[in-house]
């Protein structure tokens, strides 16, 4: 079996092995061990990628014109790389928050982790559209159990939601604009400058373009979004593996596979009737932005800020140049990282604290110095501030925008920036400079819930050290694009 | 002559001649391994027919040495033995099945009555696939839907002779329209050979009467086939036979319906559809589209109300067979390929679901939603299998249920039938409704505190079960044989013929 | 269609009102004997279109002798021995299940045997109330 099929079999094996495990510390270094051999296998990749190769492998052939065949390409493997990196660093999570919160069927939420980013691997390596759609249902299915975990009647509602949201775009319009393509070309391949191109014109091509924009619900663009609050009633590992790692940055990558490899962004920027999407996606980063403003839940919060988010990648896809599409590209990597140290945090505040409100964390900063040390630093990612990654993929967003001239889109860059900082930024003073408030946490979320109920957590200290391992290591992420952002920018360039 | 060439009829009348003989064997165990003896042989005989076919094309056999069409002609092209070879598998793996279900679920005295009935009921489906003469399909029709009368009122409580006798009228109605139909169509042109018949009524200069009679066929077999709105038996048939009987009649008893509908249509009538004149927007295939799609919705809608999920998943193969219809009225190569692999794989998909459910009856007790809480849990395996089954039905890709909706999009967008894909995505979602209930309450939902651990359903059950569920998987990527025959029968099917 | 041709058709028109007799019993009785009476005239109603249509003015049973030159067509009729025997098997399993549902139920109205259904289920619509 070639090298790509590994990539997303490993995973996969990890599942089973998981299930299998009988100790508890097997079980946990089986899940590191495997994460650990899975990002050393999408490693080697890169220089060949850079150098032009491509390999490919085909697995089988379902009907003809339609295979499930892997490949890797720049795109796919800056997805690869966030997907597996972050693995390493959530399994170190997951880890330490399953001990920490003593969270029922252990092993059935590990090996469905493992199932989940092994289906955003397929979902990140395939070749073709049909391939692409396989894992993608995969990932939802797998992603299901996640989110129902704690099996209370609200997480029986969410995955409802979740999964009435995500199947019912994909099967409805996902899948029919698939067809589409298939039924006009015949092939489903990812074609470097376009397949589409020359089949299809004016208005079908825009209508065919919202089929496959709505129907990738997973990236969350409005009004398809509701799944992605709704879900936030998972544990927090998994809220994180759903806007950082797998889920979300599924569907974003989806929407740039699309619009690079399926209609070609020199297709869809010659025709006017396709630019709606500039207005949908920006529409859907200030309206998200106002939404989260208005959250106490921090959970919530970071939610509408993932879709808020979400929209800025689909917008520098809309913009359908060559900088743009860079910029969303790396925007794709800077935000996981930025992404998941939040959720890690505010799963860390969670555990140590009970607190799952904004308005209950004045003064948390001196409980919690590191959690919020980690917490703030990516907040300030989040808004696009220097010495961060998000500052690299908005500097790169921004000069996409004013080579399109699309003044429009440089706009909505600059106002949710502020938007960003309004609902970041007090969250960050509270925490540093309030004093903290005398009322006690609430007890109304489901986990805080879990957490005093089994009392493994002491409520004073600072989060278990497995969690502020997984947030430093994150949180060195976020710096490090800061000050090395060569190889994602050069893999995204590197994009036809 | 040797043995090989007379395969065509041993076919059908190996299982008739075989199965009185259970009535003499007496023992439940010595019936069942009969019954499972002679299904294996029907299959290595439809498989070796299928073969034949593939090869070398188009098998036409008299029936003693009388030319068509004064004799009685066997026809066999790639549609027949691509049916052949399914609903012997499909008996094949009920039968594995059945001895420990059945055991279970019908008194000892009856069970060989079981076997002999299910082996009748064999007989006939293989025949109505097997027979070229329109007459001799009557004949067939009725010893398939007599068995299974008969095979439903074996069900437990008072209820399955209801359904049973409901049926029963019903099924007599549609054959009795089916007859009268054939009687029209044979005074038109004096022969009830198929070929021999499409040929007279190309030339046959009395529409009204060609009329009459197509309607009567397609009505009567729409019956038979519970095609929305004629589908009032099915729901209570199915509920109430035993596990395996609902099984066997969800994976074939209505496809063979299916199957007759088609054969009919398109090699008998569709040549001489010019000659009717329906009015001006009305058309045959426009009629079958508008009824097998509102079948669809509707039954789908009805699934999503049900309790008991045997009744759901027989609303739900009333929606399926809607597809299918609706599927074949579209006309065209790709959209006549869809619904015959559709045809093969809810065959499949059906066998799995409805056979894990006759395990969760068996360790359970019962198939009511409500008492179904944490099945998942109780019964692992078995309830893996259905969601495997269940997967397949809503069309998740790789699964087999995917590549007939896919194939049936695919031919709708060619046709720019938009309305159509639409449906077709509709109907999926509403089947994920229904199914995705059954997922929460089994796996979300805690058993009740005093439910008493039970084991799993026993391995002889289990082996057949599993086949069937992973061979959802295996179809849903490895299409050669579903796919590829499902194509050579369309050929078959649209060959030449084609309005 | 002059009266001297519909009336030269008799033999369909008898066809075509028993078949209605028929079918109607079916839908509209209640007694499950009377439904089983009703399906037998429907299926009776076929064997007259049957047989009459295979019949020759002045022709005569087909037998071979040199006497006759004119005689019926001989297929319907065969056909229709063969219907008569699904027919027979049809009501002797229809009467059984009567039987058995008699003895189940206490009753053969269909009526009753809804209402009883519904004390067996009482969710209603999962009970067997699929009435033909």
């Amino acid at each position: 079996m070639s090298v790509l099929a590994w990539i997303v079999a490993t995973p996969l094996l990890g599942a089973v092995l998981i299930a299998l495990a009988r100790r508890p510390f097997t079980r946990d270094l089986t899940l590191l061990l495997i994460a650990l051999a899975t990002l050393a296998q999408v490693l080697p990749l890169i220089s060949p990628v850079l150098a032009g190769e491509r390999p490919a492998v085909t697995l089988a052939t379902v009907m003809p014109g339609i295979d499930i065949t892997l490949s890797v390409e720049p795109l796919g493997l800056i997805f690869a790389l966030v997907a597996s990196i972050l693995w390493v660093v959530a399994s170190l999570y997951a880890i330490g928050y399953v001990r920490a919160n003593a969270l029922p069927a252990p092993k059935r939420f590990h090996a469905c982790f493992a199932l989940a980013i092994g289906a955003a691997l397929g979902v990140a390596l395939a070749d073709n559209l049909f391939t692409l759609f396989l894992f993608y249902e995969t990932l939802t299915l797998t992603t299901y159990p996640l989110v129902t975990h704690g099996g209370s009647p609200e997480a029986v509602r969410a995955g409802r939601v979740y999964l009435g949201i995500l199947l019912s775009t994909s099967i409805g319009l996902f899948l029919l604009g698939i067809v589409w393509v298939f039924s006009l070309t015949g092939r489903l391949d990812f074609v470097p400058g376009g397949l589409l191109n020359g089949v299809i014109e004016g208005p079908a091509l825009a209508v065919l373009l919202g089929l496959f924009v709505f129907g990738i619900g997973k990236a969350a663009l409005m009004p398809v979004h509701r799944w992605l609050p709704a879900a936030m009633v998972a544990p927090a590992p998994v809220s994180a593996l759903l806007h950082a790692v797998a889920v979300v940055k599924a569907g974003v990558f989806t929407v740039l596979k699309v619009i690079v490899y399926t209609f070609g962004p020199d297709l869809l920027a010659n025709t006017p009737a396709a630019h709606w999407l500039m207005y949908v996606a920006g529409f859907s980063v200030i309206a998200a932005s106002l939404i989260a403003w208005r959250q106490d839940n921090l959970k919530a919060r970071l939610a509408y800020s993932t879709i808020s988010q979400l929209a800025y990648i689909v917008l520098g896809a809309s913009l359908f140049v060559p900088a743009a599409l860079t910029g969303a590209a790396v925007h794709l990597v800077a935000h996981a990282f930025a992404k998941i140290t939040l959720f890690f945090a505010a799963g860390a505040i969670t555990t140590a604290t009970g607190m799952t409100r904004v308005s209950q964390m004045n003064g948390l900063g001196r409980r919690l110095p590191w959690t919020m040390a980690f917490f703030s630093i990516a907040a300030l990612s989040m808004i696009g501030v220097p010495p961060t990654a998000g500052f690299v993929s908005k500097w790169l967003l921004l000069g996409g925008a004013f080579d399109a001239q699309a003044w429009v889109a440089v706009g909505v860059l600059i106002l949710s920036t502020v938007l960003n900082a309004a609902y970041f930024l007090p969250i960050v003073h509270a925490a540093w400079f309030r004093p903290p408030s005398a009322d006690p946490p609430d007890d109304d979320s489901h986990e805080a819930h879990g957490a005093h109920a089994h009392g493994a957590v002491s409520r004073t200290g600072e989060a278990p050290f497995l969690l502020l391992l997984a947030m430093g290591l994150s949180t060195l992420g976020v710096g490090a694009l800061f000050v090395w952002p060569d190889l994602p920018v050069a893999l995204a360039r590197s994009l036809p | 002559m040797t043995l090989l060439a007379h395969l065509p009829p041993l076919q059908m009348v190996l299982p008739l001649m075989a199965g009185p003989v259970c009535l003499l064997l007496g023992r439940p165990r010595l019936c069942a391994v009969w019954a499972l003896a002679v299904a294996g042989a029907c299959l290595a005989i439809a498989l070796t027919l299928l073969g034949q076919i593939l090869d070398t094309g188009v098998i036409s056999y008299h029936v003693g040495g009388w030319e068509p069409p004064w004799g009685i002609e066997l026809r066999l092209d790639a549609l027949s033995g691509l049916m052949l070879s399914l609903v012997s598998a499909i008996a094949v793996v009920v039968l594995l099945y059945a001895p420990a279900s059945v055991r279970h679920e019908i008194p000892a005295d009856r069970q060989g009555l079981f076997y002999t009935l299910f082996l009748l009921n064999l007989a006939g489906l293989l025949g109505m696939c097997t027979t070229g003469d329109a007459f001799n399909l009557f004949v067939f029709l009725e010893i398939s839907s007599l068995s299974t009368y008969t095979l439903v009122s074996l069900g437990r409580g008072r209820s399955a002779l209801r359904a049973a006798y409901v049926y029963l009228v019903l099924g007599t109605v549609g054959a009795t329209f089916y007859v009268i139909g054939l009687g029209l169509l044979y005074m038109i042109t004096g022969t009830l050979n198929m070929v021999d018949l499409a040929q007279h009524l190309v030339n046959a200069d009395n529409p009204r009467t060609l009329l009459v009679g197509a309607g009567f066929v397609v009505v009567g077999l729409s019956i038979k086939l519970a095609l929305f709105p004629l589908h009032k038996w099915l729901p209570g048939a199915y509920t109430h036979a035993p596990s395996v009987v609902s099984a066997f009649m969800a994976a074939t008893g209505t496809k063979v319906a299916l199957y007759v509908l088609l054969r009919l249509a398109f090699t008998v009538l569709a040549p001489s559809f010019s000659a009717l004149h329906l009015p001006h927007p009305v058309t045959v295939e426009g009629m079958a589209l508008i009824l097998g799609l509102t079948g669809m919705i509707s039954a789908s809608v009805s699934a999503f109300l049900q309790t008991d999920l045997k009744r759901m998943l027989a609303y739900s193969s009333v929606a399926q067979i809607g597809l299918m219809v609706a599927g074949a009225a579209l006309l065209t190569p790709t959209s006549v390929t869809g619904s015959l692999v559709h045809l093969i794989n809810h065959a499949v998909l059906k066998a799995t679901v409805f056979l894990a459910l006759g395990g969760v009856l068996m360790r359970l007790g019962s198939v009511r939603l409500e008492d179904l809480a944490g099945a998942g849990r109780r019964l692992p395996l078995t309830m893996g299998a259905f969601l495997l089954g269940a997967l397949s039905l809503v069309g998740i890709p790789g699964t087999a249920g995917f590549i007939g909706k896919w194939t049936l999009l695919l031919a709708a967008l060619e046709q720019d039938r938009w309305g159509v894909a639409v449906l077709i995505g509709a109907g999926s979602l509403l089947t994920l409704a229904y199914v995705w209930r059954v997922v929460e309450v089994a796996w979300l939902r805690p058993a009740p505190a005093q439910a008493a651990r039970v084991p799993e359903i026993p391995l002889s059950m289990l082996v057949p079960l599993g086949v069937v569920g992973v061979a959802n998987l295996v179809f849903g990527v490895y299409t050669a044989p579903t796919l590829g025959l499902a194509r050579a029968a369309s050929t078959a099917l649209l060959g030449g013929a084609t309005p | 269609m002059t009266w001297e041709t519909a009336g030269g058709l008799y033999n369909y028109w008898i066809f075509i009102l028993l078949m209605m007799i028929g079918f109607y019993t079916v839908i509209a009785r209640g007694n499950l004997i009377k439904k089983l009476v009703g399906l037998n005239i429907f299926q009776t109603s076929v064997f007259m279109l049957y047989i009459s249509m295979g019949v020759v003015d002045g022709g005569t049973a087909p037998i071979l002798s040199d006497r006759f030159t004119v005689y019926t067509n001989p297929l319907p009729s065969v056909l229709i021995l063969t219907a008569i025997v699904v027919g027979i098997a049809t009501t002797a399993l229809g009467l059984a299940l009567v039987v058995r549902i008699r003895e189940a139920y206490g009753t053969i109205e269909e009526d009753e045997l809804l209402a009883l259904d519904h004390e067996d289920f009482p969710a209603g619509r999962t009970s067997a109330g699929d009435t033909p």
